[in-house]
């Protein structure tokens, strides 16, 4: 591997490296067929949430002038139906997909930068500071879920923000104890030691040496992590606890069952949200499998 | 009739669309009762040939040739027929036995298996008795049959292994690296063990090592094998000291002999690395690593040949000097 | 006989000995009762950061004085420091008490006995249902790896584990309600009495636990697949081929023990986490559970309420971490203390 002397610089070496690890990276990843049929998912979804405001004039998502007659069965007009106050659920659906998909990336980023901070941290100063760390991660690790971010939208002001912080501080702990084993795998590698010798510091040796290698690892934790984001987002909002004057998916399947659309069989008004939502999930977990599988090559799961 | 014979035996495994191939054509005979020792580097084959006498290989490997079995075509058995030859007629010594066995059965239900399943007269009070005979045969008391495997030591594991392969009186037990985990005290006594057991039931052996002076020890015959072939075959004492094949010699050498003087300044081991299975060029593969290789090396790759008596090696230098393919 | 130096030392090297049993079990209690009271505080002062006055709540929209309100606070214990508040409230949870709902003006502790056990029933059947199917489906899918057994189990798994529940739930209603069948909401049909009761019951469980079974098996059905896998290279698992056995009881004697082991653990992990889970189920099909108590709970909201059973779904999961700690040495002989 190393061992001769660079001609060129080593931070250009490591660069072409990198390049060359994402291009193999592609390649393994391409091998997955359910793994690209999730990316294409996910790209048509993150454009249809991105093109939103193109498609739906605000107007059509009021309560109070909607374009529609209420409880009407799908029709050329509005393909999925319309909801109770006669507005079109394509309509709701594509604009529902902004704050679904803008609450999973948010707290799964939050979960996953906080779990690979105090799982990075906790491998890396092992004694007390360490121990403590993982206690506090085990303690987190206990508290049911649900509950804890049920009861966190609660107490706090009901908002997109808000949900974003209960599912974010629920979900670091899986990651932290995740980055945390990597972390000690990583510092167990003889170069870590001779860096250490070197004189490299604490700092350095986490951001430039522990980081790097627990990247890929934390990458498809993320993928994984978005897909169980985006169904506990519908779940709180389901529960009562979104913010009610945005158009979510979650929030849509409440104003359904509030509405008496499960009693009255109006299926259409059930259907398309709770779809979205699955499909969405699925795309995000056949990404994160493929990714583990593409960065894994020994759990080479079925192509 | 020998008890074991491999004609032609061939596997290869696929790989990536392509066929790697594993071994080569051998050809190896053990008479009822004979010992024979294989040997190589890692990487040479010897380990799928065990595996492949039972027809063990992964489902990606392509078996060719024949493996007969008291003068029966282990390849094609029926499943059935297969299953009862296995262990029954042949067992396996497995290297690494912590690997080998179940870490979460005892020893002793472990040993009894076999027996419970290819003698239908047997009850599983009496298999447990037959248990703890073969843990006394093999030096370990009766108790152990309690023990799980992590409990016991290298060598006791070692020894349960061995017990197990006799459990069902085989007439072929196949040694596949059965001391290379172990530090060399035990691996003295674990090999010492094996011969007597071998020795005084009758039973015909295999043992595959990389260790040339633990086979001549232990084995009446040798053969050596490189690239998934077998390069020198004869009686292991002749072909441990006077080795006619290069590789052989080197091989032999890499291991110095206690207590010999000369051994220390004789140059040993061997440069390079054994060839890329996947693509063989012309000639002998020995050839690049070769210190005493000749210009027709180079296009001529011999066949294994009479190189003396009741040995042979495959290298040009046995041959007779005008018989050049 | 070769040297008699090889016998073994006793091959029950200090194991199960008592007081080694007695250090793991102090251990494991010693952390679950750590975890404990880090819950115990969370919840008292996550419920006190609630905006808005309590007793406001209770008496919503009703003409009270002020000196009825005042009465009220006191009656609650909320005109006091929080300080003392939260003495009140841990000497109270050590005799069981979690305070006086709001909203049932009945003690939390008796709200939650009475709604135990339909919430026990109802996981425990889904979590007994999802682990059976999930280890079997787990187990043929990674012996048929890369088939058409696994391409399907293992798709139509991830696609439930991607189905939110209590949408699920929903269409099930929906379904049901239309066609009949299976009755869509409660847990019993009034006046029903006698052996006729259990039957009605069992026939109220069905789509509540479809629900939950569906959602949950497929974690299992991916951890004993993944663990099986791993197992499947073992060399352990090529001796017992070479013994002669037939696949399917190398499957069943050797390979299954061993993958059994991380998946048994995650169910026993999952079963607190699966009681507080019901909360979905249990309000979608107005099962009168734990869950459905929490939901009517949020509503207010009826802080004593929530609290108290904060507390008692936390209590649960530590309860059944501890299970798992105690119950993985009897499945794995390594780890055996």
């Amino acid at each position: 591997m190393s061992g001769t002397p660079a001609r060129p610089s080593p931070r250009a070496l490591a660069r072409q490296r990198r390049r060359l690890a994402l291009s193999g990276f592609w390649r393994r990843y391409r091998r997955h067929r359910a793994g690209l049929l999730g990316l294409a998912g996910l790209v048509l979804f993150v454009l249809l949430a991105l093109a939103a405001p193109l498609l739906v004039a605000p107007g059509d998502l009021s309560v109070t002038r909607a374009p529609h007659d209420a409880y009407q069965p799908p029709a050329p007009a509005h393909p999925l139906g319309t909801d109770n106050f006669g507005r079109s659920l394509l309509d709701l659906v594509v604009w529902g997909s902004r704050v679904s998909l803008t609450v999973g990336f948010l707290a799964t980023l939050v979960s996953v930068g906080l779990g690979t901070l105090v799982g990075i941290t906790a491998g890396h100063y092992r004694g007390v500071a360490g121990a403590v760390l993982m206690r506090v991660t085990d303690w987190f690790l206990v508290l049911p879920t649900l509950v804890l971010a049920v009861a966190l939208a609660t107490v706090l002001s009901r908002s997109t923000l808000t949900i974003v912080i209960a599912i974010g501080i629920t979900a670091w702990p899986t990651t932290a104890r995740l980055v945390r084993a990597q972390t000690l795998a990583v510092e167990a590698r003889p170069y870590i030691e001779r860096s250490r010798a070197l004189g490299g510091g604490h700092t350095h040796i986490m951001l430039r040496h522990v980081l790097p290698n627990v990247l890929p690892l934390v990458l498809a934790q993320t993928t994984l992590l978005v897909a169980s984001s985006i169904i506990a987002e519908s779940t709180l909002a389901f529960l009562g606890l979104g913010d009610p004057g945005t158009v979510s998916w979650g929030g849509t399947l409440q104003d359904a069952r509030r509405a008496g659309a499960v009693s009255s069989g109006v299926w259409w008004y059930l259907l398309p949200p709770g779809a979205a939502i699955a499909l969405v999930a699925l795309s995000f977990t056949l990404c994160g499998r493929a990714v583990e599988g593409a960065l894994d090559p020994r759990s080479r799961e079925g192509r | 009739m020998n008890h074991l014979e491999t004609r032609g035996l061939t596997v290869a495994y696929r790989a990536g669309g392509r066929e790697v191939p594993a071994v080569r054509g051998v050809d190896l005979a053990i008479p009822p009762g004979g010992t024979l020792g294989l040997a190589g580097e890692s990487g040479c084959g010897k380990s799928t040939v065990a595996l492949a006498v039972l027809r063990l290989l992964p489902a990606t490997a392509r078996v060719g040739g024949s493996v007969l079995l008291a003068g029966e075509d282990v390849l094609t058995m029926a499943w059935g027929r297969l299953r009862a030859v296995r262990w029954a007629g042949a067992s396996i010594v497995f290297q690494g036995a912590m690997h080998s066995l179940n870490a979460v059965r005892r020893v002793g239900d472990q040993i009894a298996e076999p027996v419970l399943l290819h003698e239908s007269a047997e009850t599983p009070a009496s298999a447990a008795r037959r248990a703890a005979d073969l843990l006394e045969r093999v030096g370990l008391p009766p108790r152990t049959a309690a023990a799980y495997p992590h409990e016991l030591s290298g060598g006791q594991r070692q020894r349960v292994m061995i017990a197990m392969a006799l459990a069902c009186g085989p007439r072929l037990v196949i040694a596949d690296e059965p001391t290379t985990a172990l530090d060399v005290m035990v691996q003295a006594q674990i090999l010492r063990l094996l011969k007597d057991l071998v020795a005084r039931n009758g039973i015909a052996m295999m043992m595959i090592s990389h260790d040339l002076s633990v086979l001549a020890d232990a084995c009446d015959r040798l053969a050596v094998m490189y690239a998934g072939r077998i390069v020198e075959e004869g009686p292991a004492r002749q072909v441990f000291a006077d080795a006619r094949h290069p590789y052989a010699a080197a091989l032999g050498a890499a291991f110095p002999v206690v207590g010999d003087p000369a051994s220390r300044y004789a140059p040993r081991g061997l440069a390079g690395d054994p060839p890329d299975p996947a693509g063989s060029g012309t000639g002998c593969s020995f050839r690049p690593r070769c210190a005493v290789a000749e210009d027709r090396c180079a296009y001529v790759d011999p066949a294994l040949w009479r190189a003396g008596p009741d040995r042979s090696a495959a290298c040009v230098r046995v041959l007779p000097s005008e018989e050049v393919l | 006989m070769s040297a008699p130096s090889a016998a073994p030392a006793a091959p029950d090297r200090g194991r199960g000995s008592p007081r080694r049993i007695a250090v793991y079990l102090a251990g494991r209690l010693l952390g679950a009762a750590a975890s404990m009271a880090a819950v115990t505080v969370t919840a008292f002062f996550l419920f006190r950061v609630l905006p808005g006055d309590p007793v406001r709540t209770m008496t919503q929209g009703r003409a009270v004085t002020e000196a009825q309100l005042d009465e009220l606070r006191r009656q609650y214990g909320l005109d006091k420091p929080l300080g003392e508040q939260f003495l009140d409230y841990c000497s109270g949870l050590l005799r069981l008490d979690l305070g006086v709902s709001y909203q049932y003006r009945a003690p939390v502790t008796e709200l939650i006995a009475e709604r135990l056990w339909p919430t026990v029933l109802l996981a425990g059947t889904g979590t007994l249902l999802a682990a059976v199917l999930g280890l079997w489906l787990g187990t043929r899918a990674a012996w048929r790896r890369g088939r058409v057994v696994d391409q399907v189990n293992t798709g139509l798994a991830l696609t439930l584990w991607s189905v939110p529940t209590f949408w699920l739930g929903l269409l099930l209603i929906v379904v049901f309600a239309g066609t009949g069948g299976f009755p869509t909401g409660g847990m019993a049909t009034p006046g029903v009495r006698g052996p006729a009761a259990a039957l009605d019951v069992a026939h109220h469980m069905v789509l509540p636990v479809a629900t939950m079974v569906a959602v949950v098996y497929a974690q299992y059905l991916m951890i004993m697949r993944s663990s099986l896998l791993t197992e499947m290279g073992s060399d352990y698992l090529v001796t017992a081929r070479a013994k002669g056995l037939r696949d399917a009881l190398v499957l069943r004697r050797h390979a299954v023990p061993n993958a059994l082991l991380p998946t048994v653990t995650l169910v026993f992990l999952n079963l607190g986490q699966v009681v507080a889970g019901a909360i979905l189920v249990e309000t979608v099909f107005s099962w009168p559970g734990l869950g459905q108590l929490f939901y009517q709970g949020l509503r207010l909201p009826d802080l004593p309420l929530v609290q108290g059973l904060f507390v008692f779904f936390s209590a649960g999961v530590i309860l059944m971490n501890l299970l798992a700690d105690l119950v993985y040495p009897l499945l794995d002989p390594r780890v055996r203390v």
